[in-house]
């Protein structure tokens, strides 16, 4: 009596389930926000939500793909930090380089999830520890390059990607650019894990990996790509951080626990093998929509992290009850 | 006896935090600062970090010694952009007294109590030190080193102090009060009564930066104005725009926003920018990108200072000490201005970064604008 003839027995339907937990969570936080403050339901408000919570929704598409292979990636959050550092640095004011730069910035990111990769896949170190020794790495390098302070400005072309709001639009009134962005990106995940054989092999992979292998999955290029999927959101969501605020030393502080955070609760598995790109993104939208509610019921801040603390674990530990009872 | 013991628990924990309390919210200090504020300062016009407040002076005779002299500076970091420019004012005033000054020793304690106090022990027991300067990572943590040091050498203290007398001078600018009472009052003045004010803050818990909150907060609680939010940033500009954005989306008016330090000012304003609203009255700092967007926007605002000129201040007095002249003591307290608008042209440098701090004082120093990282 194993468990996994039931799992194959049942492809399609946890998919199901996931996006419903994920979206219901969302709603019921959004109607509370609502409910407080009513004019978070104008089309204005609502386009700022999204706009705000685009680089960690971007963050938790990419930690998906690690999650489903059977991993995770914490470099992610200090490679965003990374980002608006080498940024401020490496265009120094001039907007002609700015595409050039960003350019560079995803070569960096792919050379960051490749080592990752490599690391995990042919080390066989795990990747909680091969993430962690890159996190540092990564902040380690962002910090002596920058001289621990902000340096330099972004040019106004490169903050738009994160700020610009363009008016008038059909239906919707105002479209920030970095939502646009976000439905790019969402899109791109979601095609590659539903529309390519990559999907497949990734679940396959984080729900055993012997058996991938023997089956003639090929594990280590499937793990590798997850980590530079990762990597490559790190570096999207950075651009995004970097625009909507300009240079900072922490920008991408804490957000690689956020998003796998956003994931669980979306109703991905962690260790592997179950998990679609809507629990990310209602898994990341659930959580920015708790800390805009924490935020609008005006608690003092410790209140308002032990509070965050609580909840995150209740909606975890509710996903994953629901998915035992249902085993 | 579990009960007697609660009881006297909760007690003492009363008592313990109505004290801390009272430390960040000292009357007495708040009324000698404001006084200190309101004081013609003595000393060469133009140079506020040759200049002193009040009387007291301590002669240094028996510290007189002739010839090239090695001044000694144990520094408690550079972690923060302040401390940048502050070491750079440091260095450039010390190249001014080449013909005196043989060399000028500095050590980096990178904010540890423990290296900072093997430092001083290091430089004093190394006798190659004439006099020895301190910026004191923490107060009560140093003191001890402070004073093993004063029986060897003079001794000069600036920025933070030490809880003995033994240095020489211990040289700072009016103080945290100061800097509120300045911001406080200039928000006050613009605002009516029952306007609303948002308060921005790095974090809880630092007396220098809880004591600008506590000055400004009693002028605003004796105005009238309500403090509809008080948030900590971290000095991150992206907590510092969400938490601004998440206080406008609320649909209450925000009159002006009051900051005890300026690095994330402009994040602060960038959000009223998006929210296609008016800019607020702001009280930010010295720092240049602040300066430009308050001069190109054309802001109601003022800039307060915790001047890093003090730096210079240090150099100037060690060096007067080893002369054997009269300093300004046991405090040396300097004038703590602010960047107002009818100055604000002075101090806007397109050359400089943009967290560099304005009054540095340093303007007219071997090396600007490059030895502070400004363009040429």
């Amino acid at each position: 009596m194993t468990t996994a003839p039931q799992a194959s027995a049942l492809p399609r339907r946890p998919a199901r389930i996931a996006l419903n937990a994920g979206l219901v969570i969302f709603v019921v936080l959004y109607a509370a926000i609502a409910f407080i403050q009513p004019n978070y339901l104008e089309p204005g408000l609502f386009m700022n939500f999204l706009r705000r919570a685009a680089p960690l929704v971007i963050l938790a598409c990419g930690q998906l793909y690690v999650i489903l292979t059977g991993g995770f990636d914490l470099s992610m959050g200090a490679v965003a930090t990374l980002v608006v550092l080498a940024a401020s640095i490496l265009i120094n004011g001039d907007p002609e380089t700015t595409w050039a730069v960003i350019g560079a910035l995803y070569v960096m990111g792919i050379a960051v999830g490749l080592v990752n990769g490599l690391v995990v896949a042919f080390l066989k170190v795990p990747s909680i520890i091969a993430t962690l020794g890159a996190m540092l790495s990564v902040n380690g390098l962002a910090l002596a390059w920058s001289g621990g302070a902000a340096r330099g400005d972004l040019p106004e072309n490169f903050r738009n990607l994160g700020r610009l709001v363009l008016r008038d639009v059909p239906f919707v009134g105002t479209l920030p650019l970095a939502v646009i962005v976000l439905l790019g990106f969402v899109a791109i995940a979601w095609w590659g894990l539903n529309g390519t054989v990559y999907g497949k092999r990734a679940l396959v992979v984080g729900d055993n990996p012997r058996a991938a292998e023997l089956a003639g999955t090929p594990v280590a290029a499937t793990r590798i790509l997850a980590f530079v999927v990762s990597a490559v959101s790190a570096v999207t969501a950075g651009i995004l951080l970097g625009g909507f605020s300009g240079v900072s030393v922490n920008a991408g502080e804490g957000l690689e626990l956020q998003a796998i955070a956003a994931c669980v609760i979306g109703g991905a598995q962690l260790l592997g093998g179950r998990g679609s790109v809507w629990s990310a993104v209602f898994g990341a939208l659930s959580l920015f929509a708790l800390f805009t509610l924490l935020n609008l019921l005006g608690l003092p801040q410790a209140l308002r992290d032990s509070i965050q603390g609580a909840i995150l674990i209740a909606a975890v530990g509710a996903t994953v009850w629901r998915g035992r009872r249902r085993a | 006896m579990t009960f007697r013991t609660l009881m006297a628990t909760t007690v003492a924990l009363t008592f313990a935090s109505q004290a801390l309390a009272q430390d960040f919210n000292d009357p007495a200090e708040f009324k000698k600062q404001r006084e200190q504020l309101a004081m013609t300062p003595q000393g060469p016009e133009g140079q506020p970090w040759a200049q002193h407040l009040g009387e007291g002076m301590v002669d240094t005779v028996k510290y007189k010694k002739d010839g090239q002299v090695t001044l000694c500076f144990s520094n408690a970091g550079v972690f923060n952009p302040w401390r940048v420019v502050g070491l750079n004012n440091l260095n450039a005033e010390a190249d001014l007294h080449k013909d005196r000054l043989k060399e000028l020793i500095v050590v980096d304690a990178e904010g540890k109590d423990d290296k900072q106090i093997s430092d001083i022990e290091a430089l004093v027991s190394g006798g190659k030190c004439d006099a020895l300067i301190v910026s004191p990572n923490t107060t009560a943590a140093l003191t001890p080193a402070v004073e093993a040091a004063c029986d060897k050498l003079p001794v000069i203290v600036f920025d933070r102090g030490v809880n003995t007398s033994c240095p020489v001078t211990y040289i700072h600018p009016v103080g945290g009060y100061g800097f509120g009472i300045t911001s406080g009052e200039f928000i006050a003045g613009k605002l009516k009564k029952g306007d609303n004010v948002l308060a921005l803050r790095i974090m809880p818990g630092v007396d220098v930066l809880e004591t600008r909150y506590s000055a400004a907060k009693n002028i605003f609680d004796e105005a009238g104005i309500n403090v509809i939010g008080s948030e900590f940033t971290g000095s991150d500009r992206a907590k510092t725009k969400s938490v601004v954005e998440d206080y406008i989306n609320r649909g209450v008016k925000i009159d002006a926003v009051w900051m005890d330090a300026g690095d994330t000012a402009t994040a602060a304003l960038e959000a009223f920018e998006d929210a296609g609203l008016p800019y607020p009255v702001i009280s930010g700092e010295d720092q240049q990108d602040f300066l430009r967007k308050w001069q190109s926007d054309k802001l109601t605002a003022i800039g307060p200072s915790y001047p890093t000129y003090q730096w210079r201040t240090a150099v100037i007095a060690a060096l007067d000490v080893l002369d054997g002249k009269q300093v300004p003591g046991p405090e040396w307290v300097l004038p703590q201005p602010a960047i107002t608008q009818d100055v604000l042209a002075d101090y806007v440098d397109e050359r400089m970064p943009p967290l560099h701090y304005s009054l540095c004082g340093c303007q007219d120093l071997p090396g600007y604008p490059e030895r502070w990282g400004g363009k040429k």
